[in-house]
């Protein structure tokens, strides 16, 4: 499907209901909470989708508990999803909703203290019975109680009116109440996109494809949105109806995207632009098992997945498919990275292309597998045995997790290493509008592979890039062996030499470290001198760049820059830091990029560390930066 | 047993030098696996398949050494993880004949998922697994197939740790291709070995290996000379199980037990047990892969070889499938679902 858009400019929204106020607004932020089973996700992804039909700049944080089903009504089974839509570029999905909408007593209380003072607050009344009241810790009912007087509250029987909307239909007669029961969530969806001046059209047409084949579920949610649409109509609800216009986009083509599907996407576009066959070794584990869901789907375009016994067999296959001639892949999330390592170690040391992909969660341990955080940075840096070093790159929005994917197959095989990339849960599930881009504006890197056995060594360097030959088995006349015991340059045989050693040792951080001149700059936002620079890595670039703008209104000298290459550095980022009195590294760990900036550079960098599980709230950093330059100025 | 011919066939003769690499053999002297990798080097040039095809994958320990010996590609990885990685490069590129080189400790301890999973999934990898009963690189304690009871460096007061059979987990492992040989009996050995070349498919082969360092003789007793007749039962398909030095004596099964029957030689009873490799079910396999001296003999050949899709070329059908509907639009894939175009 493809809509024409004029940015900024006319209504993609309804208008003309005649007798109600329509405001203008810039941003707003929704956030619909309820039980794990009440389809919060799938609801607040619609509303996403539409947004960015329309137009609107759109930034997600789905948030959601590690139980696929906690007791129904208990705190622990609280699943949410906050969407922020804007006429304007956004970058982050709103420090603070505008509006709940709370399924039950539960979503309420684990939500209410983040909403806006007097946010708009819609509840589900029916689910606030004595037991459900008592799941959440409730003593008395706030919806009785006062204790919701600085919200405006809208009460409606989404439970009951759902059933009355949908009494007549198949559905209810193959599947009885509870079938109808689950489809209060597009109910409650049409009372917002009535609110906001919503099309309906794209949800409709999602329910068509999404049930098809099950026409009986296509016709219940199509009814329970528009009941909830005409209801809210209807019954006059809202005083106002709001309206977000579309945002300015550089033109092209959009979509919406997550970062584990841009990842995917990446992967195979990565692997196409090297001419190579993608292999994905993997093992299911929050939040990296979408990667492989997205891939086990595109075998028209080679792409191989295979579903490993563990985590350390998932690395292996990836690298024996490396040894073969093929991208190996491999993605994971914390625990899954800490048994990888020794094969990381292997691939370091016998110089076979590779990509480890770490999408950060909680931890450590189990900790919080569907929070994110990102506390692997020194472990991507230095968590192997020995001297192991290779090149880490880390995206930073949803949408870079495309372009970095391209970017660690080309440093992978051209300097023949394994790369890690990292991402987190934030990126990997969170979505924004994201231009297409054209396959020609990307780079292009064929692989050429060793054939000639003329003068062939396993280990005889390309006096350029330091990588050694990739010759696929089965090439007749090349015949060697690689392997994990150190051996000398150029034959590749095993030797115990300690001078040896050391020469190879620095051979390989030698070639790592000659990157940074194949990588960009270190590009800087803001002046080039001045009090403070806010640097960060990864998942916070949105609420950096927040925190950047608005402390640039004000007049502050203050500069933003967002390191995606970890190992190496750019090589100018020894320079951009002495411009600063003051460098201010917001990260969700306890200070991973402050402490190698400041054994790395000797600057006085300081940490600010949130974990969370959480991301950074743009009101956050920019109170942080206010401090730090305060403190300066005394 | 005549030597199978696979491949093209015109591909020129090749010698057992073609397979023996420029590097110094560093196995201590005596150690069986000198035997073993002559065998290999022996059998493989009769194959009929081009050298460049061959590529030995291997883990840590003693055995794991073998790809450095062999003048094929070789990847010598990390311990326990070769059944993972060449089931990686094998799915990479099929066409290979992918080997795997390694060790009791290697394949039974640290790696025994990997193996397990590489069994039941008929990836097309053939499995020597060089059975010592001893970790021998790291100097001599028990292992997983050490017995019950043995005093090593680690185990002083004597093992309390109960051993694995090799050939009972490779068959509830569901592997297609299930066999035991020897280090010292070559002949044996390479007709097994150009058995396994021949399958397709997940194949391990227990090949116990004498460690002359620290377990010198655990297989004298089954092995040397003048026992080997009567406590070794070479199995062949299709034939009634028979051994001793005088082949007087059989082996019968009834209900699930086995037992052995004597008979004149040259006269053996007509319910002896009928070897049958190629039985779809597993069961009389597992049974007699329960047997040893002194009660019974060791059976040594092929338990088991059964016809079965290859993990692999399931892999390859899907993706050869898809593609047959037409190849992948790279530019349609990246637009996704859904798409707006902003002026």
């Amino acid at each position: 499907m493809s809509i024409d858009i004029s940015s900024g400019s006319g209504r993609a929204g309804r208008s003309g209901r005649a007798g109600r106020k329509v405001e203008e607004v810039e941003t707003v932020a929704v956030r619909f909470a309820g039980d794990s089973g009440d389809g919060m996700q799938v609801t607040g992804d619609q509303f996403t989708s539409t947004a960015v039909i329309i137009g609107n700049d759109v930034s997600t944080f789905p948030d959601f508990p590690a139980e696929i089903r906690a007791p129904a009504g208990s705190l622990p089974g609280v699943s949410g999803f906050q969407v922020r839509f804007s006429n304007h570029d956004i970058h982050t999905p709103g420090d603070q909703p505008d509006v709940l909408v709370a399924m039950n007593p539960a979503a309420l209380k684990v939500n209410l203290g983040d909403l806006k003072p007097n946010g708009m607050l819609l509840v589900n009344t029916d689910a606030f019975s004595d037991s459900n009241l008592k799941l959440a810790s409730y003593s008395s009912n706030p919806l009785e109680d006062h204790s919701l007087e600085g919200y405006q509250v809208f009460k409606v029987e989404l439970t009951r009116l759902t059933r009355t909307a949908l009494e007549h239909t198949e559905l209810r007669k193959t599947h009885g109440q509870k079938a109808i029961d689950r489809c209060k969530n597009f109910y409650a969806l049409g009372i917002m996109y009535w609110l906001y001046n919503r099309p309906l059209e794209p949800t409709l047409r999602w329910l068509e494809r999404k049930f098809a084949g099950s026409d009986e579920l296509v016709e219940a949610n199509k009814l329970a949105l528009t009941g909830g649409y005409n209801y809210a109509h209807s019954t006059e609800l809202f005083q106002c109806t709001y309206e977000v216009a579309p945002a300015r986009f550089e033109p092209g083509l959009y979509r919406n995207i997550s970062g584990n599907t841009a990842l995917a996407l990446g992967l195979v576009t990565g692997a196409q632009q090297a001419g190579l066959t993608l292999f994905y070794g993997s093992y299911p584990i929050t939040p990296a098992s979408d990667v492989l869901h997205e891939l086990s789907r595109f075998k028209e375009f080679g792409v191989i997945t295979f579903q490993a016994e563990d985590e350390i067999a998932a690395l292996g296959s990836a690298l024996g498919a490396a040894f073969g001639g093929c991208l190996g892949v491999s993605a994971t999330s914390g625990p899954g990275m800490a048994l990888k390592g020794e094969t990381m170690g292997l691939a370091v040391t016998t110089e076979l292309p590779l990509i480890i992909v770490d999408i950060q969660r909680g931890g450590p341990s189990t900790g919080l597998p569907t929070k994110t955080e990102q506390a692997d940075l020194l472990m991507a840096m230095f968590g192997r045995h020995a001297e192991s070093p290779l090149p880490v790159l880390a995206a930073a929005t949803p949408g870079d997790c495309f372009y970095l994917a391209i970017e660690a197959v080309r440093i992978a095989t051209k300097y023949m290493t394994p790369v890690i990339l990292l991402s987190d849960g934030y990126l990997a599930n969170g979505a924004e509008p994201w231009k297409v881009p054209s396959l020609t504006d990307l780079p292009s890197f064929p692989v050429q592979f060793r054939t000639e056995s003329e003068d062939f060594a396993p280990f005889l360097r390309n006096p350029h890039t330091l990588a050694r030959p990739w010759v696929k088995p089965g090439t007749p006349g090349l015949e060697h062996r690689i392997g994990g015991l150190e051996h000398e340059d150029v034959t590749g045989n095993i030797n115990y030499d300690p001078i040896n050693h050391e020469r190879m040792v620095h051979m390989r951080a030698d070639k790592v470290a000659a990157i940074a001149n194949d990588i960009p700059l270190l590009t800087v936002e803001g002046p080039d001198q001045g009090d403070l620079l806010l640097l960060g890595w990864g998942s916070t670039e949105g609420a950096m760049v927040g925190a950047f703008e608005q402390l640039t209104r004000q007049g502050k000298r203050v500069a933003r820059a967002h390191l995606r290459y970890l190992n190496p550095f750019p090589r100018n980022l020894g320079e951009v830091l002495k411009q600063y009195k003051r460098v201010l590294i917001p990260e969700m760990n306890m200070g991973q990029l402050a402490l190698l900036i400041r054994g790395r550079f000797l600057v006085d960098a300081i940490s600010y560390s949130k974990v969370q599980g959480r991301p950074f709230k743009v009101a956050e950093i920019k109170a942080r930066a206010d401090e730090v330059l305060a403190r300066e100025s005394v | 047993m005549g030597v199978t011919t696979m491949g093209g066939g015109e591909h020129s003769q090749l010698t057992r030098k073609d397979f023996v690499s420029d590097q110094e053999v560093r196995w201590c002297p005596g150690c069986g696996d000198y035997s073993i990798l002559k065998a290999v080097q022996t059998v493989l040039p009769e194959l009929g398949i081009p050298r460049e095809k061959f590529v030995f994958v291997s883990g840590i320990g003693c055995s794991s050494r073998f790809p450095y010996y062999m003048n094929t590609y070789g990847f010598h990885t990390i311990h326990g993880r070769a059944p993972a990685i060449a089931t990686g490069l094998k799915v990479a590129n099929p066409d290979l004949q992918v080997w795997v080189a390694t060790g009791d400790g290697d394949a039974l301890s640290i790696g025994g998922n990997h193996l397990i999973h590489a069994m039941r999934r008929n990836i097309d990898i053939k499995v020597l697994m060089f059975n010592n009963r001893i970790y021998g690189l790291t100097k001599g304690q028990y292992s997983p197939t050490s017995e019950l009871g043995k005093k090593t460096k680690s185990t002083p007061f004597g093992s309390v740790d109960r051993p694995f059979n090799p050939i009972s987990l490779a068959l509830g492992s569901e592997a297609t291709f299930v066999a035991r040989s020897v280090d010292v009996f070559p002949a044996h050995l390479k007709e097994t070995l150009v058995r396994v070349a021949g399958h397709r498919g997940s194949a391990f082969v227990e090949i116990l290996q004498n460690c002359n360092v620290f377990n010198d003789g655990a297989f004298f007793d089954v092995t040397d000379k003048g026992v080997r007749d009567d406590r070794t039962l070479a199995m062949e398909h299709g034939k009634p199980l028979i051994f001793g030095k005088n082949q007087d004596r059989g082996i019968r099964l009834k209900g699930t037990r086995l037992s052995v029957a004597e008979f004149p030689p040259g006269n053996p009873p007509a319910d002896l047990l009928v070897h049958e490799e190629s039985d779809p079910d597993a069961t009389v396999a597992y049974i007699l892969s329960r047997i040893s001296p002194p009660e019974f003999p060791l059976p040594i050949g092929i338990f088991r070889q059964v016809a079965a899709p290859t993990f692999d070329g399931a892999i390859h059908d899907q993706v050869a499938a898809a593609r047959a509907r037409g190849a992948g639009d790279l530019e349609k894939l990246i637009r996704g679902p859904e798409t707006w175009t902003v002026t």
